[in-house]
């Protein structure tokens, strides 16, 4: 038998349950940029639908001061305490 | 030498467990079965039993494995011999020399102890035996025996015996999980399985290894360097060696791996976004100082690859270091759509003895003898820049900057980009052929040649990088006519001389996002203790 020391942090990773689906969309609808090019051109066009197919839901928007890096704690729990949903636009 | 007896569980020469239960009254004696003076002390050892042995318990400890049997045989031994296997009974009563005797007390208290041969010594000794348990005194011809002889060293001091004992040791300073790999497993074959390794086979790291890495540090095992990005994973200098281990470092680069962890894991890097980013960027690292030479690092011909022990394990290390403690795991917070190869290792060290100019680390407010590593995050690279005619110093300054075109892509300038210019000796020999040519010089010439209108920089057919179209149309002809160097400023351009002394082929690598937005270049002193 041969013994070796774990190379790793050896933290058994928290399981985080998906927040359960009501099948609606309602209340207030975070649209996050994490500034990445053309980012807010597809959050426009997706808080246009939003505000056709959902009319009462509220929709505020967000923005990440870069994509290079991950997102402020500050803001994370702003949008945690203001948000019912969000979307997130990652990509060019 | 312990003052008060142990207990041990050790197997006799036919392989049956014998209990010591570290009291008295007892004799144990640690022999070595190649030792010139133990076999002096054997004869003896047989006399003292013969005499004594009804009265006190009496046990001879091999530290010789199967040739503890041929001791016993060459000198006629009716005690119990033990099997001192892996020598823990030794490290445990703490001995140096053999041979080693301890007369125990009732109570397990060491009465007398002493190692080595001093006739005086072991006659004294049968005296007392004698005298406490109050038996005729052995039957053995002193004058016959030498007056003196030194013992040999204990064998646990062997250094692959020794280190594996002081890991295992209850005191021992690892606090990390031991994993059990069963020996019908192939262990380079588990560590693959488990995730630990960058692709390439890894070196196992044994407690004994980690034990010896850690001897490359004067900083204490439990010591935090620094929380290590993405997971946040706490980098103990523990951590840190076993990770130097499985590289495949040497003790002493272990000092330049923490001063480069400390470094990546700062907010000014983030190691997290360098790790992430689509883009594909990697540590590279360039090592100052009288340590290169220590390390015997290499700074001249093939700097960057491959052949140089040092510069490719400690490159290593980091990247294990960010993917075992971090949790950085290719798929995982690891994005880069394509990769790339400085990602398992991109190190080197400046060739200082034949740079013109000041080392990176003093350019950089760090003193000449410090020792310091210096990392930049980068994308690509090293990208070579061919110019095996010019001779006129703006020439070769011209061509480097010319070279450096490639960052991101040549349409784009004016970038907030870092790059990392490696200057080869015989592009200096012609920057340096009419006199000083400072770098500050050399980023001006790069940023004059690589000076484009920004008429050029617009999108179109070939390319749709660039000026959108619109915004050309609103900046109008008079501003796109001004010119656009490569970078947004000469700051960007980092620049550190390399190579062996033949070859006219310098290089560069490629930048990522650079500054607040992304990740700026940190040095950091190495603590060589």
């Amino acid at each position: 038998m041969t013994i070796i020391l774990d190379p790793t942090d050896e933290r058994v990773p928290v399981v985080r349950q998906i927040t359960e689906r009501s099948g609606s969309v309602q209340g207030v609808v975070g649209l996050l940029n994490i500034s990445k090019p053309r980012g807010n051109i597809l959050l426009d066009e997706l808080d246009r639908l939003i505000a056709e197919g959902a009319p009462g839901v509220e929709i505020r928007r967000y923005t990440k001061p870069t994509f290079a890096k991950p997102c402020p704690d500050a803001l994370r729990h702003q949008i945690r305490d203001e948000c019912d949903f969000m979307i997130e636009a990652l990509a060019d | 030498m312990i003052d008060a007896a142990q207990a041990f569980t050790l197997n006799t020469l036919d392989g049956t467990a014998q209990a010591f239960d570290g009291t008295g009254p007892s004799l144990v004696c640690f022999v070595k079965e190649d030792c010139e003076t133990c076999n002096i002390a054997g004869p003896v050892l047989e006399g003292l039993f013969k005499a004594y042995g009804g009265g006190i318990e009496m046990v001879v400890l091999g530290q010789s494995g199967d040739k503890n049997a041929d001791f016993a045989q060459r000198h006629g031994l009716t005690m119990p011999v033990l099997a001192d296997a892996g020598c823990k009974a030794s490290f445990n009563w703490d001995i140096e020399i053999v041979p080693a005797a301890f007369w125990i007390d009732e109570g397990g208290k060491v009465v007398t102890k002493f190692e080595g041969f001093v006739r005086d010594d072991w006659q004294a000794l049968s005296d007392q035996i004698a005298m406490e348990t109050r038996q005729p005194a052995a039957q053995i011809d002193w004058d016959s025996l030498p007056a003196w002889r030194p013992g040999c060293g204990s064998k646990h001091f062997d250094p692959e015996i020794y280190d594996k004992l002081r890991a295992e040791a209850d005191g021992s300073v690892l606090r990390a999980r031991k994993v059990e790999v069963a020996s019908g497993d192939d262990v380079a074959e588990f560590m693959f399985d488990q995730g630990f390794s960058d692709g390439l086979p890894l070196v196992p790291p044994t407690p004994e290894r980690v034990m010896r890495m850690l001897a490359g540090t004067h900083r204490d095992p439990q010591d935090v360097v620094a929380t290590v990005p993405p997971n946040m994973g706490v980098g103990t200098v523990e951590k840190i060696a076993i990770n130097a281990v499985m590289a495949g470092c040497k003790p002493a680069y272990l000092p330049v791996v923490i001063a480069a962890v400390e470094a990546v894991c700062t907010d000014e890097f983030n190691i997290h976004g360098v790790t992430a980013t689509t883009m594909g960027a990697a540590t590279v690292m360039v090592v100052n100082g009288p340590v290169v030479e220590k390390n015997g690092m290499n700074a001249g011909l093939g700097a960057m690859g491959a052949g140089n022990r040092a510069n490719a394990t400690i490159g290593r290390a980091l990247r294990l270091v960010i993917r075992n403690v971090g949790g950085a795991t290719t798929g995982g917070v690891e994005r880069s759509v394509l990769g790339n190869p400085m990602k398992y290792t991109m190190c080197f060290a400046e060739n200082e003895s034949v740079s013109p100019w000041e080392p990176l680390h003093v350019e950089r407010g760090f003193k000449a003898e410090d020792s310091v590593v210096t990392v930049f995050a980068m994308t690509g690279g090293p990208v070579h820049i061919v110019d095996q005619t010019s001779r006129k110093p703006d020439q070769i300054a011209g061509s480097l900057g010319q070279g450096l075109e490639g960052v991101f892509m040549p349409k784009l300038h004016n970038l907030p980009v870092d790059a990392l210019l490696v200057v080869c000796p015989e592009h200096i020999n012609t920057l340096t052929v009419d006199g000083d040519y400072s770098k500050d010089r050399l980023r001006d010439r790069i940023q004059e040649v690589t000076s484009r209108p920004l008429s050029e920089m617009v999108q179109d057919d070939h390319s749709g990088a660039g000026i959108p179209v619109a915004d050309a149309e609103k900046m109008g002809p008079e501003k796109l006519a001004q010119l656009a160097p490569k970078f947004a400023a000469k700051e960007y351009i980092h620049i550190v001389v390399a190579g062996g002394e033949a070859g006219k082929f310098s290089s560069a690598f490629h930048g990522w996002a650079t500054g607040a937005v992304g990740s700026i270049s940190v040095s950091r002193k190495i603590d060589l203790g």
